[in-house]
Parts: C-alpha cells; structure tokens; sequence
C-alpha cells in the first residue's frame, strides 16, 4: 500500500466526492418534487394525469438508470438536444429517483384512512386545508423511512454517471488503476468514500425504521 | 425535430432501417440475452443461498450476528458497481487471477443477491407470529412438521412477491457490467452505431430507443406478476 500516492490524490476523491453529492442532491430534491406532485395526482385521481403518471413510473421502474443516461447523453444530441453530462446525470437522477419517491409518498398517502378526511371536511375544512394540516402529515411520517432508503438508492446510483464520462469516483479510480496500476489504493479510497458519503444516512435509516416499527407495532 | 427519423433523402436510407440492416437486430437481443444469462445465474445461486443465509441470520450467538450484519450492511451500502470494480480490477491483483467480466459479474451478483434474498428471508420467517409455532408444539408435532406444514409454507407464500421484484431489480443492475468491458446490449448497441457512423449518422437516438424499450419488455412482465401474486398471496 503506497500510503503517499494515497495523500497525493486524497484531493482529487474529495473533487469527485463533491460532484456526486451535488447531483444527487439536485437529483434527490427533484425527485421529491416530482413524487410528492406525481402522488398527489394519483391521490385526487386526476383523469389523464393519472394515466400518464402511471405510465411514467412504470416506464422508469423497468429500465435501468444507465440505459436512461445513454438515451438522454448519446441519443438525444441526435434529435438536436445536447445536455452537458452534469445536467444529463441530474435529469436521470431524477427521472428515476421521481418514481421511486412517487411509489413512497403513495404508500403513505394509502395508509391514511378515510375517516380523518370525513371529519375535517365536517368540520369545514377546504381542500388544500385538509391535505397540508391532516392528510399529509400523517402520510409523510409514513413514508420517511421509504424515502430515506430511496435517497440512498439514488446515492449510490449516481456510481454509474462514469458511463456517461461524468469524473466521479468511479471515473477517478479507474482512472488511477488505468494510468498508474494503483489498483489496491484506487479500490480502497472508492470504498472509504462511498462509505463516508453513505454510512451516515444507513444508520439513519436504520433507526427511523426501527422507530416506526416500535410506533406503529 | 422527428422528421430525421421518418424522411429518406437519396443517399441515406431512413434511420429506423439500421435496426433491420444485416443482422443487427439479432445481435441487440444477443446482447441482452448475455446481459439476461448473467442474472439468471446470479438469481438461481442467490436463491438457495439466500435461504441458507436467512437461516442464518436468524442465529443468535454474537459471532454469527457480527458476520451476517457486517455482510449484509457492506453489501447493502456499496453500489453494486463499486462492489463489481472490487471483485473485477481487485481479483487480479490481490488474489493474483484474472476474473472475465461476466465471472465477476455473476460473483458481484451473486454474493448481492444473496445478501438481500437473505434478508427477505429472515424478515419472512420473522414475521410469522409465535403462536403459529406454539400451536404447531400443542397439537404435538415435531419440530420438523412445524417446520415443514406450518412455518415453510407460510414463509414461501410471503417470500414469492418479493423475490420475483429481486429478479427486477437484478435484471436492472446488471446492466453496469458494460462498464467492467462485457460485451453486452449496450455495447453491442455502440459498436453497431460506430460500425454505421457515415451511412446513420443518427443511429444512437434508435438503437437507445430500442435497448431503452428491450430493458422495459423484460421487466415490466416480471414486476407486474410481483405485484399480481403480491396482492394474491396476501397473508
């Protein structure tokens, strides 16, 4: 183990580390966007939006997020539309992210029964009334630990964005193994990072799960 | 914007053809056959494994505990490209042999299977309420008739759904191994768009299009039957 060669590209995984975490947060936070909008249109059935959003997660669920980036990033250009592969990763993520967070805020919102609509709407409480102070809360203390656990789902497949010449830490450390045959440090600084960026959130998860199970037993 | 894919000038034939032209097409569904055949494998290995591995889960000495946590949570926090890099690049210079790409592959997702059919299993069997056991014992049945009429069938009733959506999700991820050098549908799908660069010079918008839809064929039927048998099954 080559403990300087380490110290020396220390930088350049922090670099990586920096652009995987900011597109996964841009993709996360349009992914909620998306889910929470996308559920609400299968909550209140909206006629064709329904449809169309139903379709639309069907479409993402199946497909695997790389083949999505190489439609948006190779494909696309063709028909004259040209993202960066920052933004391509960003819309990706957020494609896919979007229907996981949708299935998660809909499970919640399923859980909610239909008494607690009946009686604030008998107490005169107006639509958006009713799903921001009754419905909603209760559904999203529901779904947390869902889309905890869709958050690190999307983390961790922002990994592949090196198939679309993205320099993430998996494009730096094949980089390394390519270049210099550093193949133990690579492999070792890719693990370290990942870990730092992800074991946080895992043991969050994991507790927010345990305590909706011990709440709702 | 979507005439390119329709109109046909006089040197170029329409783009959608390069589906049809030589044998293109068959070689797409090759690709995705190579893609398919190592999750099959990787299915059929993490099944009894998984079992295996659920069982014991469900032990309770420390040392037994420690292992199959620290497994299931480095295998679970790792994306499985990461894991896929360790076994691929890492094989050949710690342990000193070269792995083909599709060998790590089956590795990579067999040991990730395994680790997650585990955990379905564990969770399965721990969901069954004691006093299912507890009737079985009072009735006078061994423990294995209790295990094989009472606790197993309600086990597989509750595991079916959810290893049907592993299926999905292994189809899914093992897409990355073109990112490990196998030559499978995305591969495939770039060397037919070098290979016809000057005659289709917009080839990548349908061969995409085409694995995009490939990847959805597969498994929309598979994760409809989860949800199906989810609903049916239910206990």
């Amino acid at each position: 183990m080559d403990i300087a060669f380490i110290k020396q590209y220390i930088p350049m995984y922090v670099e990586a580390g920096k652009l995987t975490l900011g597109i996964a947060f841009l993709g996360i936070l349009f992914s909620l966007l998306i889910g929470f909008a996308a559920s609400l249109i299968l909550y209140y059935k909206l006629p064709i939006w329904r449809r169309v959003v139903q379709i639309y997660v069907e479409l993402s669920r199946n497909t695997p997020l790389l083949v999505q980036l190489f439609f948006l990033y190779f494909g696309l250009p063709k028909l004259g539309i040209r993202f960066s592969s920052e933004l391509c990763g960003v819309i990706g993520l957020s494609f896919l992210g979007g229907a996981y967070m949708t299935e998660a805020f809909r499970s919640g919102l399923s859980t909610v029964q239909k008494i607690q609509k009946e009686s604030a709407q008998s107490l005169g409480l107006s639509k958006g009334q009713i799903m921001r102070y009754i419905i909603f809360p209760q559904a999203l203390s529901v779904s947390i630990p869902a889309i905890v656990a869709n958050m690190i789902f999307l983390i961790k497949e922002t990994s592949v964005f090196s198939g679309i010449a993205l320099a993430d830490l998996m494009f730096v450390s094949k980089d390394l193994i390519g270049l210099y045959y550093k193949t133990e440090e690579a492999l070792l600084m890719l693990v370290i990072s990942y870990l730092i960026m992800l074991l946080p959130l895992s043991i969050l998860g994991n507790v927010l799960e345990r305590r909706m199970r011990i709440s709702y037993v | 914007m979507f005439n390119i894919l329709l109109s046909a000038n006089a040197e170029k034939p329409p783009v959608y053809t390069i589906l049809f032209a030589g044998n293109n097409f068959q070689r797409l569904l090759w690709g995705l056959f190579v893609t398919l055949r190592v999750s099959l494998i990787a299915v059929l290995l993490s099944l009894p494994l998984g079992i295996l591995f659920g069982l014991f889960m469900r032990r309770k000495d420390p040392i037994s505990r420690g292992i199959s946590q620290l497994y299931l949570a480095f295998i679970r926090i790792m994306p499985p490209l990461v894991l896929l890099f360790l076994v691929y690049f890492g094989t050949a210079r710690i342990a000193g042999f070269h792995l083909s790409g599709e060998a790590s592959g089956i590795l990579v997702f067999t040991l990730w299977g395994t680790a997650e059919m585990g955990d379905l299993v564990r969770a399965a069997i721990g969901s069954i309420p004691r006093h299912q056991k507890e009737s079985g014992r009072s009735l006078g049945l061994s423990s294995w008739q209790i295990y094989r009429y009472i606790i197993i069938p309600q086990t597989v009733r509750r595991l079916i759904p959810l290893s049907i959506n592993l299926i999905t999700r292994m189809i899914k991820t093992t897409s990355l191994i073109v990112l490990i050098g196998v030559v499978e549908v995305l591969k495939t799908g770039q060397q037919i768009i070098d290979a016809n660069r000057f005659q289709y010079p917009k080839a990548s918008i349908v061969i995409y299009t085409v694995i995009f839809f490939l990847y959805f064929i597969v498994c929309f039927p598979i994760s409809q039957l989860g949800k199906y048998l989810e609903k049916k099954l239910k206990v």
